[in-house]
């Protein structure tokens, strides 16, 4: 079970949101580059946010680059999951290969600031502030694995290849 | 039942009957980094206890994005790029030869490959008939180490061409307005296959910049089949033996298909900061613009140049305008330079950078300060993306790019010719 505060977003935020390309020489430095995370959607959410956390979106979260980096600041900044109407296919795979949960469902009825609490095991999130229920669409069974052993190396780690 | 593109390459990648839908483990032939998503690669690489790359692949380091070096950190993140490669036995790509999609798709990439890279451009090979994807760190870094990746195999939506390109209309009007018609998400986890008759009347540098710009459509691959241009794009390369002809079976199953008379497209634009926010550029006219820059993957290559030249010979670039101009690859700079588009852009007032991806990523050579606008012949215009937040930036053909750098404000080409 996950609880938490939403911080909320809208459609096509992209990796360049999430930390510009203008920030590529602190790429090896993940603390220094953290601090950037979400920079050009909210410059105020790495002051904000906290261990636990929430990022809820409209449409497309995560277009653009291929920079695994994006969903890692976001981990790094604390949030526990993404919730988002629908995923960039290329950062959806990241955020889960990092064990970084991202959730398809309806955002609409979820306001900035609400309390949510995510129960993985009955695939259900309670909005608390507002006391709606809703359901996350489901994701392949690979990825399930993957996300389950808390990302992609810990898998490998723990099967040592790939297997469907 | 027959086959897609998509289906088709991935069914022999993964020695299965691979059908949209499928998840399949398939054999990768080719992976690539790049120097900003490379390093974080390889450290996932050591990570995963892997050594060097499975020996099954080819396995490519690019120099490209900050190339030369624009600041120490990035110096040091190439130097620890270079020592693994020399450490893993894996190919270097040194900073100067050009953007990574370029040279894969001159020297790498062919028909059928399967091919990942650490960047979301690497779509740009299936305008040579690879399926290509780009991919995050972990993935590639995994890919690099195992030889293969998974895959859900992708629906596939057709793109059905016909007809001839109007003067002045080019390969990047056809994407940004097919991009305007999906959305910026409209092909998510999907494959984009063209055909049609049109084809015919797009050589491989225009099927490479449209299948580049898939990715802005939100898909997995952009793929095209592999024809008689295909084989003399190869040959021109001095790979006439990487050649295979493909195709999709006529009684492929699409989730759509999409008709586009390449005769009805004229030139557009991509306003801020979305790359589906697509207007005919006559409409924005009267659009200041302080910076062109005619570069990148998506059109920085020779028939791009020539272009440019083309309309610019003889002419001065607008005072208060600066025209940047990086060709893709250093094989690309030569071709300019023996035809003589480099003197003549340089003569109209360009700025040559050097091969690679330039002022693309809002890194170095060009970055925008606040309120400034950049028409630009690259795919991205996200807020942020070539440097202020507060910048913009426009997206649209060499052509375009050129009559831009021209007047001072945002042109359609066929008013200058
Ligand atoms: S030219 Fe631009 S889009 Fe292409 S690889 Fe370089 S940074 Fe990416």
């Amino acid at each position: 079970m996950l609880r938490g505060k939403v911080f909320k977003f809208g459609d096509n935020i992209s990796t360049d949101h999430i930390i510009p390309g203008r920030y590529a020489h602190l790429r090896s430095n993940l603390p220094e580059l953290a601090k950037h995370v979400m920079e050009d959607a909210d410059p105020t959410f790495a002051g904000r946010v906290r261990q636990g956390d929430f990022i809820v979106a409209g449409n497309n979260f995560g277009l653009g680059s291929s920079r695994e980096h994006a969903p890692l600041v976001i981990k790094m900044a604390g949030v526990s999951a993404i919730l988002a109407k629908s995923a960039a296919r290329i950062f959806f795979r990241n955020a889960i290969n990092l064990g970084l949960p991202i959730l398809v469902c309806d955002t609409d009825k979820i306001s900035d600031g609400d309390e949510l609490e995510i129960d993985f095991q009955a695939g259900a999130i309670r909005d608390v502030t507002n006391g709606r229920m809703l359901t996350f669409g489901r994701i392949p069974e690979i990825m399930l694995r993957i996300l389950d052993e808390g990302g992609l190396l810990p898998y490998l780690k723990k099967y040592g290849d790939l297997s469907l | 039942m027959g086959k897609t593109l998509a289906e088709k390459i991935l069914s022999v990648k993964s020695n299965t009957d691979a059908r949209s839908g499928d998840i399949v483990i398939a054999q990768v032939d080719l992976v690539f980094l790049q120097d900003t998503t490379g390093p974080l690669t390889v450290r996932q690489f050591q990570a995963a206890g892997f050594k060097k790359p499975a020996a099954s692949l080819k396995a490519v380091l690019f120099f490209d994005h900050a190339a030369p070096s624009p600041a120490r950190e990035m110096a040091d993140d190439h130097a620890f790029l270079r020592q693994f490669a020399a450490e893993s036995g894996s190919q270097a790509v040194a900073v100067g030869e050009g953007v990574c999609h370029q040279i894969v798709a001159e020297s790498l990439a062919r028909p059928g490959d399967l091919v990942i890279g650490a960047d979301s451009h690497t779509v740009m090979a299936g305008g040579l008939g690879a399926f290509a994807c780009g991919m995050g760190s972990t993935d590639v870094a995994v890919a690099l180490g195992l030889g293969k990746t998974w895959l859900r195999v992708p629906e596939s939506v057709r793109i059905k061409l016909s007809g001839r390109f109007p003067a002045q209309v080019y390969a990047k009007d056809l994407i940004l307005h097919l991009i305007g018609h999906l959305g910026a998400d409209g092909a998510t986890y999907k494959s984009l296959e063209f055909g049609g008759d049109g084809l015919a009347d797009m050589a491989i540098p225009e099927r490479l910049t449209v299948a580049n710009m898939a990715i802005e459509a939100g898909a997995k691959a952009g793929l095209f089949p592999s024809d008689g241009a295909t084989a003399d794009y190869l040959a021109a390369n001095g790979r006439a033996d990487d050649y295979q002809p493909l195709a999709p079976d006529a009684d492929a199953t699409y989730e759509r298909t999409i008709p586009v008379g390449l005769g009805q497209l004229e030139p557009v634009v991509a306003r801020p900061h979305t790359v589906d926010n697509i207007v005919p550029a006559r409409e924005l006219k009267g659009m200041k613009i302080q910076q062109v820059f005619i570069g990148t993957c998506t059109n920085g290559r020779l028939e791009d140049i020539a272009i440019a030249a083309g309309i610019l010979k003889g002419k001065r670039v607008n005072h208060g305008t600066r025209l940047l101009v990086a060709p893709a690859s250093r094989g690309i700079l030569l071709s300019a330079l023996r035809a003589g588009h480099i003197q003549t852009l340089v003569e109209a007032g360009a700025i040559l950078l050097p091969p690679g991806c330039g002022p693309c990523l809002g890194l170095h050579q060009g970055v925008l300060g606040a309120g400034e606008s950049c028409l630009s012949t690259a795919n991205r215009n996200f807020k942020g993306r070539m440097g202020h937040p507060d910048a913009f930036v426009y997206l649209g053909s060499p052509a375009t790019a050129a009559a831009t750098a021209l007047t001072g404000e945002i042109t359609d080409p066929r008013e200058v010719i």
